[in-house]
C-alpha cells in the first residue's frame, strides 16, 4: 500500500510507532498545534491529555491525515507520512462522534475498511464475527446505527477501526459521550482490549482521571504545546509546571526563597519565615522557587501533637471542613497567607469523633520527600526547536 | 412541581379524557390535510374518471355510458406523443441531475457562508414567469439569436442552415432550464446534511475520495436524488408550455394533446382518459424506481 523506504532511511529494529518532528498546525494566524515533537512507543497507551481547545484534536487528525500540519515532520513506524492521505496510512480512528455510517448494517460498518483492502469475503465474515466477540456485541450484525444505544455505537465504531489491525489507532475522546458509570466500564474494557490487541493507543481526553487510569504514558498539553510528558505516576508525583500540578489533581503550591541547607535538603524560606526542607536534587541551582504539596500526603495535627522532626510543618487554622465520606477535606488557612489543602482519610478521627473543626488552630505537615518543585511557570521540558518554518 | 391538592381517584379506571385527546391527536392534525385531498383531488379525479367514460361532445352534453372508447382512442392514436414525452422527460430529467449534482454538492460542502445566496441564484429564476422565462429561451435559441449565432458565424462549429428551434434539443433544453431548481434543490437538502466526518470515516478506512464518494455520499444522497428526479420527472411529463414554445408540431408531447383535446377541441372524455393513462403511468414508474433505488440503498 504505501512505498517501502529506502533501507538507509530505516532506524534499527525502530520502537517507535508515530513520530512527531517539530510538527506546527496554524489556523489563520494562531498556532492550534505549535512545535510538537515527540515519540510514541510501540504497544504504548499513550494519551494527549489537555483543556478544550489546546490542540489534541487537531494533533490526532494531522496523524490520522486528516490534516497536513504548517510545518514538522510526521513519521509512521519509520516512514514518513507527512503528505500522505489518510487512506493510505495504516491508521485507524474511533471518532469522537462515532461517525457510523447509518445506511448500512452493523456488520457492513465493521467490514468496510477490510472490503476496501478486497480481503476475501470468508474471511471478512469470520473476522467481522470475532470483532463483535471482542467488542462483546455478537448477534448485532443485521442492525441499523440508530438501533443501538451510545455505549453499543462507541464498542462498534471500536470494532470497525481495529478489524483492519492498523499499527496505531487514534481514539478522539471516544467515551465524552457516556455516562459517568458506562464510561468507567468502557475504560476497564478499553484497556482490556489494547492489551489482547497490542496495537499502538493514542488517545486524547480531557479527563485527568481517565488518562490516569489508562494510559502508558500521558502529554498533558497547554495551548497547542505539552508542558510534561511521562508516565501518569511521575506527572503526579512531580509535576513539573503549574499547569500540569493544577491540571492533574489538586496541589498546594508556597513560593519562597532558597536560604541554605541541611544535610540532603536545601532549606526554602517563606514569606513569613518560615523555613521548608526540600531534597536538594529537586531545586537545581534555583533560588526562588515554588514547592508543591498534594494534599493526601498532608497530615493535620492538634498544637499540642509530636511532629516528627525531619516534617515540614505550618502553623494555621482550619477555615473550611467539607466531610466526603472516604475523606474529609480542610482548608487551613496558614500562618504565611497561603490557603492550603487537606486530605484526611476518615479513619481514627471519624471513629473518635474527633474531627477538626472550622477556627481550630492546627499545624499542618508533611516529610520532604513528598514535595515537588516546580520549575518554571510554564512550559519547562519543552527543548529549544530553532525556528525554521516552510510557508 | 407541588402535590394536587383535590383528591385524585386510584384504582381501575377508564383511559382519561386527557389521554384520549392524546391517542387522537395525529388523526386530529392530519384532518385538514385529509379534507383537502379529499374536496380537491379524490373527488376531482373521480369526476375525471366518470368523464373518461362518458360518451357525448360540448354541444349535446356527455352522458355517463361506461364506454372505453376514450381509453381505446388514447391508447392507439398517440403513440408518439406518449413516446415525446417519455424521452424528452427522460432525457431532461437525467440532464437536471448532471447538471444539478456538482451545483448541489459544491454549495452543500463548499458553500461556506455563500449558501444562503447561491441558494437564493438557483430559485431566483422563479420570480419571473415561466412563460416569461421559457419565451426568452426562445429568443435565445432563434435562428439568428445569439447561441446560434456564436456557435455557428463566430466559431464555425455549426453549418450555416443550422436551426435548433423547433427541434426536440430545444424542447429538452427548456425543460431542462425550467426545471433545474427542483432538482438542485432536494438534492442540495440531502447532501447537507451529511456529516463530513462521515466521509473523513471512509477514508480512515481505507476508502479513496472516489470510494468515499461512492459508497457514502451517494447513498445518504439517494432520497434527495430520488425526490428530485420525481419532482422534475413528473412535472416535465406533463408539460406542454416548453413544446408550445420551442418546438414544432412534430415535438408534441402527451401534455400538448390533453391540452387541445380539453381547451380546443371540447373532447372531455379523451382528455380525462389521456390523463388517467399518464396518471398510471407515473405511478408505475415511480414505485418501479423507488424499488430500484431501494434496493441499491439496502446492497450499498
Ligand atoms: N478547521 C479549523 N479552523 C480554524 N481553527 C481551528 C480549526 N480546527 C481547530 N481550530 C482551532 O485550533 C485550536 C485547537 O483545536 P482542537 O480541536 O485541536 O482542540 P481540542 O484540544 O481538541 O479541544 P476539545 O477538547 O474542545 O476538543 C482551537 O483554538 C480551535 O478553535
Ligand atoms: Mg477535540
Amino acid at each position: 500500500m504505501v512505498e517501502p523506504h529506502p533501507q538507509e532511511f530505516v532506524e534499527p529494529v525502530s520502537e517507535i510507532d508515530v513520530r512527531l518532528v517539530d510538527v506546527v498546525k496554524r489556523f489563520g494566524d494562531s498556532n492550534a498545534v505549535d512545535h510538537i515533537s515527540l515519540d510514541v512507543k510501540d504497544g504504548e497507551f499513550f494519551s494527549l491529555l489537555g483543556p478544550s481547545g489546546c490542540g489534541k484534536t487537531t494533533t490526532l487528525r494531522m496523524i490520522g491525515g486528516f490534516e497536513q500540519p504548517t510545518s514538522g515532520l510526521i513519521e509512521l513506524q519509520g516512514q514518513d507520512v507527512t503528505w500522505l492521505p489518510s487512506y493510505k496510512r495504516n491508521v485507524n480512528t474511533v471518532f469522537q462522534s462515532y461517525a457510523l455510517f447509518p445506511h448500512l448494517t452493523i456488520e457492513e460498518n465493521v467490514a468496510f475498511g477490510l472490503r476496501r483492502k478486497k480481503v476475501k469475503d470468508a474471511e471478512v465474515k469470520s473476522r467481522v464475527t470475532d470483532m463483535l466477540k471482542l467488542v462483546e456485541l455478537p448477534g448485532f450484525e443485521r442492525r441499523k446505527p440508530n438501533q443501538i444505544s451510545g455505549g453499543q455505537a462507541q464498542r462498534v465504531a471500536l470494532a470497525r477501526a481495529l478489524i483492519n489491525r492498523p499499527a496505531v489507532l487514534l481514539l478522539d475522546e471516544p467515551l465524552g459521550a457516556l455516562d459517568l458509570k458506562l464510561r468507567k466500564q468502557m475504560q476497564v474494557e478499553l484497556k482490556r482490549i489494547q492489551r489482547e490487541v497490542g496495537i499502538t493507543f493514542i488517545y486524547v481526553t480531557h479527563d485527568q482521571e481517565e488518562a490516569m487510569t489508562m494510559s502508558d504514558r500521558i502529554a498533558v498539553m497547554n495551548r497547542g504545546q505539552y508542558e510534561q510528558l511521562g508516565d501518569p505516576e511521575s506527572l503526579y508525583e512531580r509535576p513539573q509546571t503549574r499547569f500540569v500540578a493544577g491540571f492533574l489533581g489538586v496541589s498546594n503550591l508556597l513560593a519562597g526563597t532558597v536560604d541554605g541547607s541541611a544535610d540532603s535538603f536545601v532549606l526554602v524560606k517563606l514569606a513569613d519565615d518560615t523555613r521548608l526542607r526540600v531534597p536538594a536534587g529537586l531545586v537545581e541551582g534555583k533560588t526562588e522557587i515554588e514547592v508543591g504539596i498534594r494534599p493526601e500526603k498532608i497530615r493535620m495535627n492538634g498544637t499540642d501533637d509530636t511532629i516528627p522532626a525531619a516534617a515540614n510543618q505550618l502553623e494555621g487554622v482550619v477555615s473550611d471542613v467539607s466531610y466526603v465520606g472516604v475523606s474529609t477535606q480542610y482548608i487551613v488557612a496558614s500562618k504565611s497567607g497561603i490557603p492550603m489543602t487537606v486530605y484526611e482519610q476518615n479513619v481514627e478521627r471519624t471513629s473518635q469523633g474527633s474531627l477538626y473543626r472550622r477556627g481550630d488552630a492546627v499545624r499542618v505537615s508533611w516529610l520532604p520527600e513528598h514535595t515537588f518543585v516546580i520549575r518554571d511557570a510554564a512550559a519547562a521540558t519543552r527543548e529549544p526547536v530553532p525556528a525554521k518554518e516552510i510557508h | 412541581m407541588t402535590a394536587p391538592s383535590l383528591p385524585v381517584r386510584v384504582g381501575p379506571t377508564g383511559p382519561s379524557f386527557r389521554q384520549r385527546v392524546g391517542k387522537a391527536t395525529p388523526y386530529l392534525l392530519l384532518a385538514p390535510g385529509i379534507l383537502w385531498l379529499l374536496i380537491f383531488f379524490i373527488l376531482p379525479t373521480f369526476q375525471m374518471f366518470l368523464t373518461s367514460v362518458s360518451t357525448g361532445s360540448l354541444d349535446n352534453g356527455f352522458k355517463l355510458t361506461w364506454s372505453g372508447a376514450a381509453y381505446v382512442t388514447s391508447l392507439t392514436k398517440f403513440g408518439t406523443q406518449f413516446e415525446n414525452s417519455l424521452i424528452y422527460g427522460g432525457i431532461a430529467t437525467l440532464l437536471t441531475f448532471a447538471i444539478g449534482f456538482p451545483v448541489a454538492y459544491t454549495i452543500a460542502f463548499r458553500g461556506g457562508r455563500w449558501k444562503n445566496f447561491l441558494l437564493f441564484i438557483v430559485i431566483a429564476p422563479f420570480f419571473t414567469s415561466f412563460l416569461i422565462r421559457t419565451i426568452s429561451w426562445k429568443v435565445l435559441l432563434l435562428d439568428n439569436g445569439p447561441v446560434l449565432g456564436f456557435l455557428r458565424d463566430t466559431l464555425h462549429l455549426l453549418p450555416a442552415d443550422a436551426s435548433v428551434i423547433g427541434t426536440p434539443i430545444a424542447v429538452i433544453a427548456g425543460i431542462t432550464y425550467n426545471f433545474l431548481p427542483f432538482m438542485i434543490l432536494p438534492l442540495y437538502v440531502a447532501l447537507e446534511k451529511i456529516d463530513p466526518r462521515l466521509i473523513e470515516a471512509a477514508n480512515d478506512l481505507y476508502a479513496s475520495r472516489w470510494g468515499a464518494f461512492r459508497r457514502v455520499t451517494i447513498p445518504l444522497a439517494l432520497p434527495g436524488i430520488f425526490a428530485g428526479s420525481i419532482l422534475t420527472f413528473i412535472p416535465a411529463l406533463g408539460d406542454y408550455v416548453n413544446a408550445i414554445l420551442l418546438g414544432s408540431p412534430q415535438t408534441q408531447m402527451i401534455g400538448n394533446v390533453i391540452q387541445s383535446r380539453f381547451l380546443l377541441l371540447g373532447d372531455y372524455p379523451v382528455a380525462a382518459a389521456l390523463s388517467f393513462i399518464l396518471m398510471a403511468a407515473i405511478l408505475v414508474a415511480v414505485s418501479i424506481y423507488a424499488r430500484v433505488l431501494g434496493t441499491e440503498q439496502l446492497t450499498g
